[in-house]
C-alpha cells in the first residue's frame, strides 16, 4: 500500500478495516464452531494417533529411562578401553531396580537389537547378582560372562543413550551404525528392505503403466459415445468400486490359480500343456494383473473427467486443417488430456505403492510390497518403531514423487473431475 | 481465368442418420468459384449436416459432391484442404495463435520462413498483428472468432466453410464482425459457404442465401431478390417481416389476380397461384403498404389502429384489416407527422404488384 492512502473511516469514525473484522468475526466463529466437531474427531482418531505411531519410529527412551544412572555415569568415559568401576556401580544400581521390577527382559531385548548376545549375558547376569557382595561390582560382573568384560558390548550400551535414534530408519534401508559409529549397509545376502523397496517401485510403475493403456482407449469411448451406451459402460468401470476389495480379489484367485479358469482355457486352446500350467499367482505375475484390475477405475475417471469436457469439433478442426487422424490425435487431442494423464497417473502410482491386501493374497513371496513387510512388523514381530519408521519412509516417498510431479507438471494442472 | 459456374456441386443428395427420417432431400445447388452462399434456416433444417457433407465429417446416403469436378464422397476431412470456421472457434487451447496458424501449414510441410510470412499475412488481414504469442484464453471472443477465421484461410484453401462462426458474440460485435468476414472475402476472392440461422447476417454477407427448410432448399438467390420476390410462403415469412392474409383466388387474368378475403376483394400478384379457386396466402411487406395513399394504388382498404409502438427511426403500427389484426405498418418518423392515435380508422394502399399470391401452407 502505498504511503498516500488515508485510512478509511466508517459515518462513526471507526476505522474501516476495524469495522470490517468486527462484522466479519461473528461469522468466522460462527463457521469455526461448525467444523469444530470434525476438527476435534480428525484429531482424536487420525492427527494424535498417527503422530504417536511416527514419534515411536524415533523415540528410543525406553533404555534411556532404564538405565539413567549408568549413562550418567558414561558420559565421561570416551569408549576407549573398558569404564570404570563408577559405571558398573551404577549400571549394577540400574540393573537391580530393573530385577525388582521385572523389567530386565525388556532391556535385554532392547540392548539385543543393538548388539546380538544381550540376552544370555543379561540371564546370567540376573541370577548372579542376586550373591553380588557391595563394592567393586566391576570385577563382580565383569566375571559374570566374558563379554561382559568385552568393551564392545559396553559402547553398544552406551550407543542407547540418546533419547532419539534413526536406527529404525536405518535398518529400513538395510543400514545400521556399526561399532565404530559409521553407518554402513548390512550384507549382501542380508538386505531384504532394499529389494522390497525396489519391488514396489517396480510394481506400481508397471501397474500405473498398464492401467494406462488399458484406460486411455476405455476413458476414450466413454466420452465420445452416446448418453445411453457410455452410461452402460460407466456403469461396468464403476461396478469394481462397488464390490469389496476382498471379493475381488479372491476372485483373481480363483481365476489364476494352477487349476483355475485362466489355466484350464489355456490348455482348452492348447496354448499351455495339461502338465506345464503356468504359475500365474504367488508371484508378480498375480500382483500386475490384480493390482492393475483394481486400480484401473482411478485411471479411467480423471481422463474420462478430462476427455468429457474437450470438444469434438478440436478434433474436426485438426482434420480440415489438413492433419491426418493420427496427426489430429497426437497434436490436438493428446495434449489436452494431459491433465488427466498426470491426475490418474498419480492417483494410480501412489495408490499402488502402498498396496496391501492384494499382493498379500496373490502375490506370494516374490509379489509383495513394503507394506506386507510394514504389516508384518506391525502383527507379528511387534516392532512398532520399525514398521511406523517404515510407514514414515513410504509417506515421504509418495510426498517426494508428489513434489516431483509438481515441479514436472505442475500440481494446478491436475484434473480429478 | 474464368470462374467455374459449378465449382462445388450438390448433386441429388440425400442424408439420413437412422434410416426413417431424411435430413436432406434430394439436394441440388451449384456454388459459383469465388461466391458467397450462405445457408439459412431454422436449426433442424439440414443446413449444418450439408456442410459437415462438403467438409466430409458426414457422408452423404445418396447422391454425390462434387468439388472443381472431383466427387468427394471418398475423401477423408484432412485431403480436402477445405478450411472451416467452427461455431465455438476451435482454437487449439494449448498452442499459441502462432502455433494454431502454424498447425495447417506443418502439417503440409511448408518451409518455415514461407509459413511464416502466411501467417503474418493472415494476421494482418484480421488486424491482429502482435497477437501471435498470445494463447487463445486470453484473447476476446471476437478476437478468437477472428484467429479462427485467419487459420481457415492461412494455407491457401479454394474453399471455406464457416459454421455459424457469430453465434457466440454479442450484437454489436457480430455486426462488425459480418463486414470484416464480407470485405475478407472480397480482397482475396475465395469461396465461401456459409452457415447461420441468422437471417440479417444472411442478408448482408452474400452473394447468394439458400434457404433451408425441412431438407430442400426453398429458395437460392440474392439477397435482395429473395427479400423482394420470395418463391413461397415459408421463405417470404422466414425472411424479414411480412404480412399475411389467407383467402381464395376468385378470378385471375393479365397478370393479375382477385383474392376473396372476409368478403373483399383484394389484388395480388399471382405467383404459385395458376387458377380460379385455389387457395392462396398472399404476403405483403410491410413497408410497401402506406397510410393516407395516393389514387394510383390499387388495393386501398381502411382499418382500425389497435397498437402504435415507437421504434425511434419508425413508428410500427398494428392494424385490424381485412379480419387480420396482425397487420403491421411501418411508419417513418421524418414523414409529416401523420395522425396515428389508437383506435382511429384510416386509409392503407398498396400495388398489386408487391402482394404476392403465393402457396398456402
Amino acid at each position: 500500500m502505498s504511503s498516500e492512502t488515508k485510512q478509511i473511516l466508517t459515518t462513526d469514525g471507526i476505522p474501516l478495516e476495524v469495522s470490517l473484522k468486527k462484522a466479519e468475526r461473528k461469522n468466522k466463529i460462527k463457521a469455526f464452531l461448525l467444523v469444530a466437531p470434525l476438527l476435534l474427531f480428525l484429531i482424536i482418531t487420525y492427527v494424535f494417533p498417527i503422530g504417536d505411531m511416527l514419534f515411536r519410529s524415533v523415540d528410543d527412551k525406553m533404555v534411556t529411562q532404564m538405565l539413567p544412572k549408568t549413562f550418567k555415569a558414561m558420559e565421561n568415559w570416551d569408549g576407549q578401553e573398558l569404564p570404570e568401576e563408577e559405571v558398573f556401580a551404577a549400571f549394577h544400581e540400574d540393573f537391580i531396580k530393573l530385577v525388582e521390577d521385572k523389567r530386565e527382559g525388556k532391556l535385554s531385548t532392547q540392548l539385543n537389537y543393538t548388539k546380538n548376545g544381550f540376552k544370555s549375558i543379561i540371564k546370567k547376569l540376573r541370577r548372579k547378582s542376586k550373591s553380588f557382595e557391595e563394592g567393586n561390582y566391576k570385577e563382580q560382573i565383569m566375571s559374570v560372562h566374558k563379554r561382559w568384560a568385552d568393551v564392545e558390548y559396553w559402547r553398544a550400551i552406551k550407543r542407547r543413550a540418546p533419547e532419539f535414534t534413526s536406527q529404525k530408519y536405518l535398518k529400513g534401508m538395510d543400514m545400521y551404525v556399526n561399532e565404530e559409529g559409521k553407518i554402513v549397509s548390512v550384507e549382501e545376502d542380508r538386505r531384504i528392505h532394499r529389494v522390497l523397496w525396489l519391488r514396489t517401485l517396480e510394481i506400481a510403475f508397471f501397474v500405473t503403466v498398464f492401467c494406462f493403456l488399458m484406460a486411455y482407449p476405455i476413458a476414450h469411448l466413454l466420452a465420445t459415445l452416446p448418453m445411453k451406451y457410455s452410461n452402460l459402460l460407466m456403469i461396468c468401470v464403476l461396478l469394481p468400486f462397488w464390490t469389496s476389495l476382498l471379493v475381488r480379489t479372491a476372485s483373481w484367485m480363483i481365476l489364476l490359480q494352477q487349476q483355475g479358469i485362466v489355466n484350464d482355457f489355456f490348455v482348452g486352446i492348447g496354448l499351455v500343456a495339461d502338465d506345464n500350467r503356468p504359475e500365474m499367482m504367488y508371484n508378480k505375475t498375480g500382483s500386475y494383473v490384480a493390482m492393475t484390475q483394481i486400480l484401473l477405475p482411478f485411471m479411467v475417471l480423471p481422463l474420462y473427467s478430462v476427455m468429457k469436457t474437450i470438444s469434438p469439433s478440436l478434433m474436426r478442426a485438426g482434420k480440415s486443417l489438413g492433419g491426418t487422424p493420427f496427426v489430429a490425435f497426437w497434436k490436438v487431442y493428446f495434449p489436452l488430456t494431459i491433465p488427466g494423464i498426470g491426475a490418474g497417473c498419480l492417483l494410480v502410482f501412489i495408490l499402488a505403492i502402498g498396496y496391501y491386501i492384494t499382493p498379500a493374497l496373490v502375490g506370494g513371496a516374490s509379489g509383495t510390497l513394503i507394506s506386507n513387510q510394514i504389516a508384518f512388523h506391525m502383527k507379528s514381530t511387534l516392532d512398532w518403531s520399525f514398521a511406523s519408521a517404515m510407514g514414515l519412509m513410504l509417506l515421504s516417498g509418495v510426498l517426494v514423487i508428489y513434489w516431483l510431479y509438481n515441479k514436472l507438471v505442475g500440481i494446478d494442472n491436475i484434473k480429478l473431475g | 481465368m474464368a470462374l467455374k459456374k459449378d465449382f462445388v456441386k450438390f448433386d441429388k443428395v440425400d442424408k439420413s442418420y437412422d434410416g426413417k427420417v431424411l435430413v436432406v432431400k434430394d439436394l441440388q445447388l451449384d456454388i459459383e468459384e469465388g461466391e458467397f452462399v450462405t445457408m439459412l434456416g431454422p436449426s433442424g433444417s439440414g443446413k449444418t449436416t450439408c456442410l459437415m457433407m462438403l467438409a466430409g465429417f458426414e457422408t452423404p446416403t445418396n447422391g454425390e459432391i462434387y468439388l472443381d469436378g472431383k466427387a468427394i464422397s471418398s475423401i477423408p476431412p484432412h485431403k480436402r484442404g477445405i478450411g472451416m470456421v467452427f461455431q465455438n472457434y476451435a482454437l487449439f487451447p494449448h498452442m499459441t495463435v502462432y502455433e494454431n496458424l502454424a498447425f495447417p501449414l506443418r502439417v503440409r510441410k511448408i518451409p518455415k520462413d514461407e509459413a511464416d510470412k502466411k501467417i503474418d499475412k493472415a494476421l494482418s488481414m484480421v488486424s491482429l498483428q502482435g497477437f501471435a504469442s498470445r494463447m487463445p484464453g486470453q484473447l476476446s471472443g471476437g478476437q478468437q472468432q477472428r484467429v479462427a477465421v485467419a487459420r481457415s484461410l492461412v494455407f491457401d484453401p479454394q474453399l471455406v466453410l464457416m459454421d455459424e462462426p457469430l453465434g457466440a458474440l454479442d450484437k454489436n460485435l457480430r455486426e462488425s464482425m459480418q463486414y470484416e468476414i464480407k470485405h475478407i472475402h472480397e480482397n482475396i476472392g475465395v469461396t465461401v459457404v456459409y452457415v447461420t440461422h441468422d437471417q440479417s447476417e444472411a442478408l448482408t454477407m452474400s452473394n447468394r442465401i439458400a434457404v433451408f427448410n425441412d431438407g430442400k432448399v426453398q429458395q437460392l438467390s440474392s439477397p435482395d431478390e429473395l427479400y423482394e420476390k420470395p418463391v413461397n410462403s415459408f421463405v417470404a415469412e422466414f425472411i424479414g417481416e411480412n404480412n399475411t392474409f389467407v383467402g381464395e383466388v376468385s378470378d385471375i387474368s393479365g397478370g393479375k389476380c382477385k383474392v376473396k378475403i372476409a368478403n373483399t376483394d383484394i389484388l395480388a400478384n399471382p405467383i404459385s397461384v395458376k387458377s380460379k379457386g385455389e387457395k392462396t396466402k398472399i404476403s405483403l411487406r410491410p413497408e410497401r403498404a402506406l397510410i393516407n395513399p395516393s389514387d394510383q394504388m390499387d388495393n386501398i382498404h381502411s382499418g382500425k389502429i389497435e397498437e402504435v409502438i415507437y421504434h425511434g427511426d419508425h413508428t410500427r403500427v398494428r392494424i385490424n384489416l381485412l379480419g387480420n389484426n396482425q397487420f403491421i405498418l411501418k411508419v417513418p418518423n421524418s414523414s409529416a407527422n401523420l395522425d396515428i392515435k389508437l383506435g382511429k380508422d384510416i386509409k392503407i394502399g398498396w400495388n398489386s404488384e408487391d402482394a404476392r399470391a403465393l402457396d398456402p401452407s
